[in-house]
């Protein structure tokens, strides 16, 4: 029977092919996971390498600023290769090296996911081959550059429309290509059974010290924590040790792209609706044919026509909400962290950011924000600055 | 009344493969039509979707082209609706989960019975998950194709034994495309599928020559030919009618005396 369903969501919806892989990674999964050398190798890799676990900083100026509620930041951005991609990835290679794989495969939007398989690649000196739409290629060829730089071959992928989802569908055909010696990295919480459960698990890490850290400097629980969403990795992974507290809201914050009236947005629990595609049952940008959409969101990161099987189960469940942000939302939170609290977040983070900023005014001052800072906005600089009509090219 | 096991009562099987509406659907009659005469004993008809993660580049392009014409899942029954009056033949749905489920299943499987259509392939489909089809079609008459690959090993008994219709032996790894050489055990696959079920198995995903189809057809009951075809209607567009009839009577004629 069907495996790996949160309420109706999830599943294995993948060729024949590929079923014998799923199977052995999750058996893999199971042993490992409860493995004390494996966990002992792994926590050194995310300490000692990583640089774990990262800061859960207090937002003094952002806070007196909105003059409601207090925020704190959980920096992600902080990790090595600037984002929380690093916490999946250096546990699924690790996985695949125990699996005795030798060469790793790995879809990118941003890059982000793909630097980040590229390093851990190096690290454990596994082939790696990543990837990337044509379009976002061009739109981030610094992070090209970076992953050959680490020893990953990129492909640039032309089929459909050259950005996220066909990174990802291309990388699924790569990997019924050649299974024996190869481990898919999936980055995010999506696709099918065991990947959305093996990528929160990992990236469980960050609400586990948010809520160590969070007792440790005021002694209770945060009222709300905030993250954007596009396959939902680092939000399940700032929700997960919160989801048995009620008390907690837990809010994901959508790339709604130029509004979610139209269709140049990549919201998908506000536009989309149930379907079944990159292995998964869940919620989909599509039309009334079920033919996927040509998603948009100025965050390549976000720029995927549908969300992880979990998300939609605590969004059908209600005990996560998720609200739609638009570019010109998170491009006006970029620039107010950066001035306000001299941190550049990722233009993903600031997804989270733009909706703490309409939030916290609304709470009072002895109540809790945490948003997740999942990575750097180095990155993202050229493509604001273009934004706001000034002519720079990385 | 038609029955995909009709398809086996001709000698070998050829089954050609085509993406409707492309170019457009006037010419997926006429090609249909063609094939139909020219010795296909079951034809997959191929409804395109934006993402068919199953396809090669062949493929995925002849999507894209159906899709830019305008084809629906609406105008596909349309056209089946009326080729049904003419051909005996029978005739099956190829496409992805996600366009069956989201026209809604009951619906479309309501209508694929009602145009005339034999059974459904659905290749992001596994074992594990045929249960959110397999009841419907059952209701509405139409065989849920199982699919088999050469990775499937010790599931080929399960597979097998609730199989309908055919089995479809994936001759290869990766995605449907023409391939120089096929060197998988395809003998050993099917002997795995007759020990589970008296069931005919037909052999897809590389076949494009009277040699290659020859060959797989000696250990199965019939060859699926997809990407071959599809190339000649990329190359010939409107005017592809003759070319694909002329080559599915020469692929049909080098199996049909095995």
């Amino acid at each position: 029977m069907s495996n790996g369903r949160f309420g109706i969501h999830g599943g294995q919806y993948i060729p024949e092919t590929l079923m014998n892989a799923v199977i052995e990674l999750e058996e893999a999964y199971n042993h490992y996971k409860d493995d004390p050398e494996f966990n002992r190798e792994l926590t050194e890799l995310l300490n000692e390498y990583a640089g774990r676990p990262s800061r859960l900083y207090y937002a003094k100026k952002m806070t007196e600023d909105l003059g409601g509620a207090k925020i704190y930041l959980k920096r992600e951005d902080l990790n090595h290769t600037g984002a929380h991609k690093i916490n999946n990835v250096l546990g699924q290679v690790l996985l695949a090296k125990k699996m005795g794989k030798t060469r790793v495969i790995a879809e990118t939007g941003a890059g982000q996911h793909g630097v980040a398989t590229a390093t851990a690649a190096a690290l454990m000196g596994m082939e790696c081959v990543v990837y990337m739409g044509r379009e976002d290629t061009i739109r981030q060829a610094l992070n090209v550059y970076r992953m050959r730089l680490l020893g990953a071959t990129v492909h640039a992928v032309d089929s459909g429309t050259g950005t996220l989802k066909d990174a990802v569908s291309e990388t699924f055909r790569e990997w019924t290509n050649r299974i024996d010696d190869t481990h898919y990295v999936l980055g995010s919480v999506m696709g099918p059974h065991p990947f959305p459960t093996i990528v929160r698990d990992f990236q469980a890490v960050i609400s586990r010290e948010i809520k160590e850290q969070l007792m440790e400097k005021e002694g209770r629980l945060p009222d709300a924590v905030l993250a954007c969403v596009g396959g939902g990795s680092n939000a399940i992974g700032a929700f997960y040790h919160f989801i048995d507290d009620p008390s907690v809201r837990l809010i994901g914050c959508e790339a709604a792209g130029r509004g979610i009236d139209g269709w140049e947005t990549a919201a998908t629990i506000s536009t989309g609706r149930l379907g079944i595609f990159h292995g998964m049952k869940s919620y989909f940008c599509q039309d009334e044919y079920g033919q996927i959409a040509p998603v948009y969101s100025i965050s390549a990161g976000l720029d995927y026509p549908g969300i992880g099987p979990e998300h939609a189960w605590l969004h059908d469940t209600g005990r996560a909400e998720y609200v739609p942000i638009t570019d010109e939302e998170a491009v006006c939170a970029f620039e107010y962290l950066s001035r306000t609290e001299g941190i550049i977040p990722a233009i993903e983070s600031a997804h989270a950011v733009a909706h703490a900023i309409k939030l916290a005014p609304t709470m009072g001052k002895d109540q809790i924000i945490v948003i997740n800072i999942s990575g750097r906005g180095d990155k993202d600089c050229a493509a604001i600055a273009r934004y706001r009509g000034e002519d720079l090219h990385d | 009344m038609t029955k995909i096991s009709d398809a086996f009562q001709n000698g070998k099987a050829f089954i050609p493969f085509i993406t409707c509406g492309d170019p457009d659907l006037e010419t997926t009659v006429q090609i249909v039509r063609a094939m139909a005469e020219n010795g296909a004993d079951l034809i997959e008809l191929g409804i395109p979707f934006s993402d068919p993660t199953a396809e090669g580049p062949v493929i995925q392009a002849a999507s894209g082209r159906a899709l830019a014409a305008g084809t629906t899942t609406d105008k596909i029954f349309d056209m089946v609706r009326v080729l049904r009056r003419e051909l005996t033949l029978p005739m099956v749905f190829m496409t992805y989960a996600n366009v069956v489920f989201s026209y809604g299943t009951e619906r479309f499987l309501t209508n694929a019975q009602e145009v005339g259509v034999q059974g459904l392939i659905l290749p992001d489909v596994p074992f594990e998950e045929k249960d959110e089809f397999a009841p419907a079609c059952r209701a509405h008459g139409l065989e849920l194709i199982s699919l088999i690959a050469p990775t499937s090993h010790q599931r080929i008994n399960a597979i097998a034994r609730e199989a309908e219709g055919f089995v479809y032996c994936v001759s290869s790894l990766g995605v449907t495309g023409v391939r120089k050489e096929i060197t998988t055990d395809i003998a050993g696959m099917v002997e795995l599928v007759r020990q589970a079920k008296d069931i005919p198995c037909a052999i897809g995903f590389g076949i494009s020559t009277p040699e290659q189809a020859r060959k797989m057809a000696a250990s199965a009951d019939g060859v699926i030919v997809g990407s071959a075809i599809v190339r000649i209607i990329a190359q010939y567009g409107r005017e592809a009618v003759p070319h694909v009839a002329e080559y599915v009577r020469e692929m049909k004629a080098a199996i049909a005396d095995l």
